[in-house]
């Protein structure tokens, strides 16, 4: 009954998908402005419907109803229920549920709060995002309905694979999804301004939240990815330049670029032509990150097989969407009017090369992904690995950091009035300073670490003192939240590239091949191979070692494994990675070669890795802060914090501290 | 000139958009080496894909006699293409069996009518399981099995025309 009820309310959701759609049509069309009205309780049904009908299927996962084909085939009565209710989205039809869910929300969500924008514009984007739903309800409907029965109905069910019994796994989905389908506000957004032609300072006010939205979650989401795939793959590396990891940079890139491209159209009414079509790639990106992989067109250790026509349906409907809003972008961007102008040095002249920056690491990431595809359709078999990301995307990365140091002291529009023209600050030159210092520093003491991981820790350097510097001068109580939220953004990025280029450039390698019992001493310290037991786990056998080594001082017990899985017959090594506050040991085993009894031992040590992941966290921090800060709950409370510190006459500053 | 520039992000999208679509059409032929040649079948029992047909079991490849064993799906597309081949294959003395992967009975059936039945028997993997232990990376592939239930080949991706004569003399070899 509840499957029935489920796919019953998918049709009335695409129903009012349909009705926001002929509605906005309608409207502007004949400009029959009656039918305005209708659209915003229509999207409203719409997001309410939706949620109603995934809530359905997270029940029928949750009571494991069997007669449900879903249920039966990725779910099992044994699984532990948190795991049956992440089986909901675990699976081709109830990803796509969850995706169609979010964007429905997402519409029903601007059409309840948002109110900057004018009426026809916001009925334009609200028919926009519509029209997008349409297709993918279409899609689920017709061929992808995640209710369908079977009968008779299954005794056990068939989804009891252990390797996705995961909690990680279980909430990077839609961790990413929110990230990914946020920007299809963005994307809306941008083509109802089209259609309107209003695409001033208060449309880049209504798209800034959910820009900022999908990018803390697409940041998060990379970074945890990036975690669990140093963490579970093994071999020390924590970004491969996989399709699967490359596809969610992309959309991040875009929406990194759009977010600050979006706050110069926002408070200077400049580069509206260049918002609009970031903000259109942003959402193309985000779907091809979602469906490029999934159709099986690249070749990846993440993509799981979906058949050809499912992926040539989305693959479709993603060309369909990116190409109308494009056609619509050429055609219509020529109208809108041209924003103010600005001096070259100046806030948004840096931001502007921020912005071509990141779209070049862009175009770089992209092609590299596509590239295999493209020698393959002119006959040729290759594969592009990480040397071609590394070599073309650091340097930039590298030019990105100066500008760091530099664009938030900057002043917005050149500052005309100060006689001199333009006034680079100097704070911002002692902070390059410091970073020339470290570089000339590393340089003499530690040239075996390479140029770019040297280059790499002094902008780092550099980067962590300026990116306080905005705050210099400013009292700090009174600072508006979204200045703390880039500092401390901007911050976070040194502090994660510090972690990358220390990792690159100072990791250690210490090889020992012992029998047990046997010590060995290495400028890493001593190393001793205690005993090598077997354990069982639940699909594969495994040889443990139990390794004694001491590293500054500090005693330490290392169990790295190799496992064996017996079908098919595969041999993995099983990491020891052990923290410490200034990095990580990275331990793994192999056998010797035609010598039973011994054994290869690898320890790395891999100095201050963990930051590159904190200081992801600390970056999506810093985009909470400007999140909150430009809410308006908020912004009353600070109001009123503000009056009454003004009307009460003894109030310090520091009252309103806490900021 | 200004309009034009603004055409270029269409163009970019189109020229991708081709080029998927391209690629999506392309059956997938992947000359990898294989990891599984010379291991022995793992051992897998999976029940018939439909009604009317035999289920399929590691032990029906021990009897002494070198088969094919082809992973296939209704729901791909190169399957198709590859379907006279195995017909061609059947009618020349090779004796096939298949597994279905992620099939629904109903599904194989129609394929089976639409494309005809080279198979002796045919097992259903619903978690793509055995695909799994069989090393599989993909559907359509095809193993030679000897009698002795050792897989000597492993042919990744469609059988064409010219794989028909290739994959018999590899069937000769494993006698």
């Amino acid at each position: 009954m509840i499957a029935e009820i489920g796919l019953a309310l998918l049709w009335m959701a695409a129903a009012m998908a349909l009705l926001q759609f002929t509605a906005g049509l309608m409207q502007f069309s004949s400009r029959a402005e009656d039918t305005a009205p209708i659209i915003k309780p229509a999207s409203v049904a719409q997001g309410a419907l939706t949620l109603a009908a995934f809530a359905a299927l997270c029940w029928l996962f949750w009571i494991t109803d069997l007669s449900v084909l879903l249920v039966a085939n990725n779910s099992h009565v044994d699984k532990p229920a948190i795991f049956k209710l992440a089986g909901t989205w675990g699976n081709h039809e109830g990803s796509m549920l969850l995706w169609v869910t979010i964007l429905s929300l997402a519409g029903a969500a601007i059409s309840l709060f948002e109110r900057r924008i004018d009426a026809r514009t916001m009925s334009a984007t609200l028919a926009a995002q519509s029209f997008i739903a349409l297709g993918f309800f279409a899609f689920l409907l017709f061929a992808s309905n995640p209710f369908e029965r079977i009968n008779p109905a299954a005794v056990t069910g068939a989804g009891l694979n252990p390797l996705l019994q995961d909690i990680g796994l279980a909430f990077h989905p839609p961790t990413l999804y929110i990230g990914y389908v946020g920007l299809s506000i963005a994307f809306s957004f941008a083509v109802g301004a089209l259609v309107t032609g209003k695409t001033g300072p208060h449309f880049a006010r209504a798209m800034r939240p959910w820009v900022l939205l999908s990018w803390i979650f697409l940041t998060i989401g990379i970074a945890a990815g990036s975690y669990w795939a140093y963490y579970e793959l093994g071999w020390g590396g924590w970004w491969f330049w996989d399709p699967v990891e490359n596809a969610s940079l992309l959309p991040w890139l875009a929406a990194t670029a759009l977010l600050h491209s979006v706050s110069v159209l926002a408070t200077r009414d400049a580069l509206r032509a260049w918002t609009i079509m970031l903000a259109l790639v942003a959402f193309s990106m985000s779907m091809a990150g979602t469906f490029l992989v999934r159709s099986g067109i690249l070749t990846s250790v993440h993509t799981f097989a979906v058949d050809p026509e499912r992926g040539a349906y989305l693959l479709a409907l993603m060309l369909f969407y990116t190409g109308g809003a494009f056609v619509l972008f050429a055609l219509r961007i020529g109208n809108v009017s041209a924003g103010k102008h600005f001096n070259f040095i100046s806030r948004e002249g840096a931001i502007v090369a921020n912005n071509i920056l990141l779209s070049v690491i862009l175009g770089i990431v992209l092609i590299g992904t596509l590239w295999p595809i493209a020698a393959e359709a002119m006959g040729e078999r290759l594969s592009v690995g990480p040397p071609y990301f590394d070599k073309t995307t650091v340097p930039l990365a590298i030019i990105i950091m100066l500008l760091l140091i530099f664009g938030p002291m900057l002043r917005w529009r050149g500052a005309r009035e100060d006689a001199g023209g333009h006034r680079l600050p100097k704070l911002a030159f002692a902070a390059l300073a410091l970073s020339a210092i470290v570089a000339i520093t590393l340089w003499i003491a530690a040239p075996q670490a390479g140029l770019l991981p040297i280059l790499g820790l002094a902008m780092a350097a550099g980067l962590a003192v300026a990116a306080w510097l905005p705050l210099a001068g400013r009292n700090l109580a009174r600072t508006p939240l979204p200045v703390w939220g880039m500092v401390i953004a901007h911050f976070g990025v040194a502090v994660s590239v510090a972690g990358m280029a220390s990792e690159r450039g100072f990791s250690t390698e210490t090889l020992a091949a012992l029998e047990t019992g046997e010590t060995k001493q290495t400028s890493a310290g001593p190393i001793t191979l205690n005993s090598i037991m077997p354990v069982a786990g639940d699909n594969w056998t495994a040889l443990q070692a139990e390794i004694s080594h001491t590293a500054n001082g500090q005693q330490m017990t290392l169990r790295p494994q190799i496992r064996y899985f017996a079908q098919p017959q595969q041999q993995t090594t099983e990491a020891d990675i052990q923290t410490m506050w200034n990095g990580q040991i990275f331990t793994a085993i192999a056998p010797v070669e035609g010598n039973s009894s011994r054994y290869q031992i690898r320890i790395w040590w891999k100095p201050f890795v963990t930051l590159i992941w904190y200081g992801a966290l600390i970056i999506a921090l810093g985009g909470v802060l400007a999140m909150v800060g430009r809410s308006a709950i908020w912004q009353r409370l600070r109001k009123r914090l503000q009056q009454r510190n003004s009307t009460g006459g003894y109030a310090k500053p520091k009252a309103a501290g806490g900021y | 000139m200004q309009r034009f520039i603004f055409w270029v992000p269409l163009a970019i999208v189109c020229l991708l958009g081709g080029l998927w679509l391209y690629q999506l059409t392309q059956p997938k032929s992947d000359f990898v080496r294989s990891q599984v040649v010379g291991a022995k079948l793992p051992q897998f029992e999976l029940p018939a894909a439909m009604q009317g047909v035999l289920p399929l079991s590691s032990d029906d490849f021990t009897d002494g006699k070198p088969r094919l064993l082809n992973v296939f799906g209704s729901w791909c597309i190169p399957c198709r293409e590859e379907a006279v081949f195995l017909e061609q294959l059947k009618e020349q003395g090779a004796e096939i069996h298949g597994i279905a992967l992620r099939d629904k009975p109903e599904d194989v059936a129609k394929f089976l009518a639409d494309y005809g039945n080279p198979f002796a028997r045919i097992g259903a993997d619903m978690e793509m399981r055995t695909q799994l232990l069989l090393g599989a990376t993909g559907v359509p592939e095809t193993y030679v099995i000897a009698g002795d239930g050792t897989m000597t080949y492993q042919h990744i991706g469609d059988i064409r025309e010219d794989d028909v004569a290739m994959l018999l003399e590899k069937l000769e070899e494993a006698r």
